[in-house]
This record gives C-alpha cells, sequence and structure tokens, in this order.
C-alpha cells in the first residue's frame, strides 16, 4: 500500500530531475540563444543565412522528434551514442530553446529605435557601449513578458523528456499507475504549478523591477 | 575663420542624389540656419557633418582636422574615428534620450566612458579615476543648470516634457564639448507652446559665441539667432547670406516661393 508521503517522496525524486533539466537548459539556451541572435543579424550573409536557416528546422519541428534525433543520430552517424539519456535531453532541450530564446532576442533588439544606436554614436560611444551600456537594459525590459511565457513552457516540457526515458516526474507517476494507482498521474499537476507560480512571481518582480522607465 | 569646412559633398541613396555638391563654411563662433523645404536634403547633410551617413565624395573638416575626405582610402583607426566624431555634436528631433538613466546619467555616460577609457590605458590610480569623475559630475550639473533644470538632475527622460526633454539633450551633446554643434529641426516635434524654452537655450549658446549649425523651420528664430541663413532646394544649397538678405530680399524664385508658403503656414 503507497501512502500519500512516499508517493511524494517518489514523484520529488522526479520533479528533481525535471527542475535539472529546466535550470541547466536555461543557463545554456539564455547566452546561446544570444550568440545565435547574433549570427542571425550578421551582416556576413551566409552565417545570417545558415543561422536562420537553423531556428527554422529547429522551430518548425516538434521537440519531441528533436529527442529521438539527439539520442540515435550521433550513433547512427558517427557510431557515437549518447548513453546518457539525461545529457541527450539536456542537448536537445538546450538547442531547442537556444532557438526560441534567439528570435525573441532578436525582435526585442529590432524593436530599439535607431535613434538610440545614433544617439550613442554621436557621443563617441563604441558600438559595444552603445549595446550593453544603452541598448541591453531597454532590450531586457522589454523582453520579459514573452520570456517569462517561454521559460514557463520550459517547464512544463521537461516532461518530455519522458520520450527517452529520463526518469522525470510523470514516467514517476506512470509506475505507479502501471500498478493500478492513478492518483499520483494528477498529482504531479501540483509540482508544475507551484513551481510555476513560484516563477511568475519572481517575474512579476522583474516587470516591476523595471517599470521605473518607458522606452 | 572658418571651423567647419564642407566642400563639395555628395550622397546618393540608390539611385536619388540627395545632396548635390554642397559646398560652405562657419566660422569660428558663428550660427549658421539651414532652411528649406521638406526633402531638400537639409537632414542628410547634417547627417553626413555628423558621421551617421558616409557621404560619395566630397571633403569635410572642422578646425584643422580632416573628419572626412572621400579621396582617402586609408581605414581609419577606431580612436581617429573617436576624435573625428567628437569634433561635432548633434541634438536630434526626436532628442533620442536614454530611457533608463536619470537626467545627470543621461549627460554624464559617454563623457565618463571615455575617461574611464583613457584612464585604462594610461594606467591611472583608483583614486585619480575617482577624482576625475566627481569632476565630470560637478561639470554635468553646471551644464544642466545652463538648460534650467538643476531640479530635474534625479529624474527619468519620461518623466518630461518634450520641451524639458530636448533640454537635457542639448546638455548631454555639450557635455562633450564638440567645436560644432549641430541641430536637426530641435522644435519641430515639440507644442507650439513650448519651443520657446527650447530656442532660448539655443539663443544662449549663440551668445556664448558657440559655433552652430541649425536646421529649422522656425523661420523668427532663424532670422535672429543666425549669421548667416543657407537655403538648401533639391540637393543644392540655392542661395546663402546674412539673415536680411536671405529672408528680406530673396534673388533666388524657388526660395520666395518656400518663404511665401511657409509665411502664409
Ligand atoms: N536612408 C535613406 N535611404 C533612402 N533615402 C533617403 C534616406 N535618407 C533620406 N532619404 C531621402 O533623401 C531625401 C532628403 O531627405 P532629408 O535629408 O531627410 O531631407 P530634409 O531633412 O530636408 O527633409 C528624401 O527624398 C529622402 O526620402
Ligand atoms: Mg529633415
Amino acid at each position: 500500500m503507497e501512502t500519500f508521503i512516499s508517493v511524494s517522496t517518489e514523484l520529488l525524486k522526479g520533479f528533481g530531475e525535471n527542475l535539472k533539466l529546466f535550470s541547466l537548459t536555461l543557463l545554456l539556451a539564455l547566452p546561446i540563444g544570444l550568440l545565435i541572435t547574433f549570427c542571425s543579424m550578421s551582416k556576413f550573409k551566409p552565417l545570417k543565412w545558415l543561422s536562420k536557416t537553423f531556428v527554422w528546422i529547429i522551430r518548425g519541428t516538434p521537440l519531441m522528434l528533436q529527442l529521438f534525433v539527439v539520442l540515435y543520430v550521433p550513433g547512427l552517424l558517427f557510431n557515437y551514442p549518447i548513453k546518457i539519456r539525461f545529457t541527450a535531453a539536456l542537448i536537445a532541450f538546450v538547442i531547442n530553446y537556444s532557438c526560441y530564446f534567439s528570435e525573441i532576442y532578436r525582435g526585442g533588439i529590432e524593436s530599439i529605435s535607431r535613434g538610440q544606436y545614433e544617439a550613442g554614436q554621436v557621443l563617441g560611444m563604441t558600438k559595444t557601449q552603445v549595446f550593453f551600456r544603452v541598448v541591453l537594459l531597454q532590450v531586457v525590459k522589454r523582453i520579459v513578458p514573452p520570456m517569462s511565457n517561454e521559460i514557463i513552457t520550459l517547464v512544463k516540457d521537461t516532461s518530455l523528456a519522458r520520450v527517452i526515458a529520463v526518469a522525470e516526474i510523470i514516467m514517476m507517476a506512470d509506475r505507479f499507475s502501471a500498478r493500478g494507482i492513478i492518483w499520483p498521474l494528477f498529482y504531479t499537476g501540483a509540482f508544475f504549478l507551484l513551481f510555476n507560480g513560484l516563477l511568475t512571481v519572481v517575474f512579476g518582480r522583474i516587470e516591476k523591477k523595471l517599470d521605473y522607465f518607458r522606452g | 575663420m572658418a571651423l567647419l569646412e564642407v566642400q563639395n559633398l555628395h550622397k546618393t541613396f540608390g539611385k536619388t542624389e540627395v545632396l548635390k555638391g554642397i559646398d560652405f563654411t562657419i566660422d569660428e563662433g558663428s550660427v549658421v540656419s539651414v532652411i528649406g523645404s521638406s526633402g531638400s536634403g537639409k537632414t542628410t547633410l547634417l547627417r553626413c557633418i555628423t558621421g551617421l551617413e558616409t557621404a560619395d565624395c566630397g571633403k569635410i573638416s572642422v578646425g584643422d582636422r580632416v573628419t572626412f575626405d572621400s579621396t582617402d582610402k586609408r581605414k581609419l583607426t577606431k580612436a581617429e574615428k573617436r576624435e573625428n566624431q567628437l569634433c561635432t555634436g548633434l541634438v536630434f528631433q526626436s532628442f533620442n534620450l536614454f530611457p533608463q538613466y536619470t537626467v545627470l546619467r543621461n549627460v554624464t555616460l559617454a563623457k565618463e566612458l571615455l575617461v574611464k577609457e583613457e584612464c585604462k590605458q594610461q594606467k591611472c590610480p583608483r583614486t585619480e579615476i575617482k577624482a576625475r569623475i566627481s569632476e565630470i559630475e560637478e561639470t554635468a550639473k553646471q551644464i544642466i543648470d545652463s538648460v534650467g533644470l538643476s531640479d530635474k538632475l534625479e529624474n527619468y527622460p519620461c518623466e518630461l516634457s518634450g520641451g524639458q526633454q530636448q533640454r537635457v539633450a542639448i546638455a548631454r551633446a555639450l557635455m562633450l564639448s564638440p567645436k560644432v554643434l549641430c541641430f536637426d529641426e530641435p522644435t519641430s516635434a515639440l507644442d507650439p507652446e513650448i519651443t520657446g524654452e527650447v530656442l532660448a537655450v539655443i539663443r544662449k549658446l549663440a551668445n556664448e559665441g558657440r559655433t552652430m549649425l541649425i536646421v529649422t523651420h522656425e523661420m523668427g528664430f532663424a532670422h535672429e539667432v543666425s549669421n548667416e541663413v543657407v537655403f538648401m532646394s533639391d540637393g543644392v544649397i540655392a542661395e546663402r547670406g546674412t539673415p536680411d538678405e536671405v529672408f528680406d530680399h530673396p534673388k533666388n524664385a524657388r526660395l520666395q516661393e518656400f518663404l511665401s508658403a511657409t509665411l502664409r503656414a
């Protein structure tokens, strides 16, 4: 007989995997996304084209498919299979979310008026200074709402890792349902809700913090 | 003596030739206004002079420094580019203040970055950097005071009226002490009742002997404040002269037409 406590402990173990996947993806995809943005906005046409095509492919195909590709393709092509399923999941998630983030960044950067760059330039600031001192915070302010949406989606998406047998929370719950105990499956929702609620509060704070200026 | 010298400036966008050979000079301490109908190339001229656009042909010099020369194909170093950039200042029609910074920070930012870089190169001790930065702050406060905004130091641009924002933009440009300060229709984005406060600041700068190049639609102001008025039409300077000559005895037919049209409006 499974008690509420024992189920909770099992699910929490699973959710640990979700959180690990979530935080590592976030940590890596945030900067890599920026790199992709710079490529997509590059004046060097081949790089721009390559980058945009890559983003188009990643955004145009299901993450679930990408998980399988990362798991199997290295083994098929290079005879170098990725043995650790979590690593495969992480790679797929980072690639996928970097592309989504890069598009949000690009939208943010392109929405800043040319006048801001020109004002910096006529004041003798370098391009780097203009980007980091003038444009960046304005971009951050503009992208906080779409980024928070995307990040909350990421939390929920982590359970997709189960398709390549990462022992995340829904997989754990499924082990109970295989034995005829259904309720843990529904109980998993509480974990997501709680964590996303926390994130919502954090993003709300950030938005409020940046409320002091308009632009 | 000519401080700004523009020679044979040409600029083409795609197939349209916007500047078709512009020649003029501004003497040190004098004010030149540029008038002309919309699309005649006034903004493009200012943007070429301030380095926001690269002209196709021609030469620009400020004092004894050549800031642009189409025959010189040498690639400029970053330091040279910046030096050229700092010869001129530009006040935009749409202010372009940095929204996330206070009035004071808007004015000090560029200068501070410049000085910090200089200190890094010379490996100045920390105390000296600090001293120089607080010096910058003092200067900035004086300049902000001179445009009448000393009570707004800690305000953000979104808390200011358009006229106040434009005065901050002027202070920001002054902070880098450009040899020639350019204005592109500085009051066009303002409500008519607050253009006066901005014009008053520019008038004051003129009286202090600043060398300025002002694109404006304020004919009365141009008449009053300029040593010389330039009328641009279709990418060329169609007429230039003292305000009296240009406004009261225009010779060019286009200018006569332009003046009667603006006076009627
Ligand atoms: N970046 C640009 N690309 C293409 N055409 C431009 C550009 N900037 C200005 N023009 C054209 O150049 C002409 C002169 O513009 P502008 O210098 O802004 O005139 P003004 O300031 O006198 O109104 C206009 O016909 C305008 O459409
Ligand atoms: Mg214009």
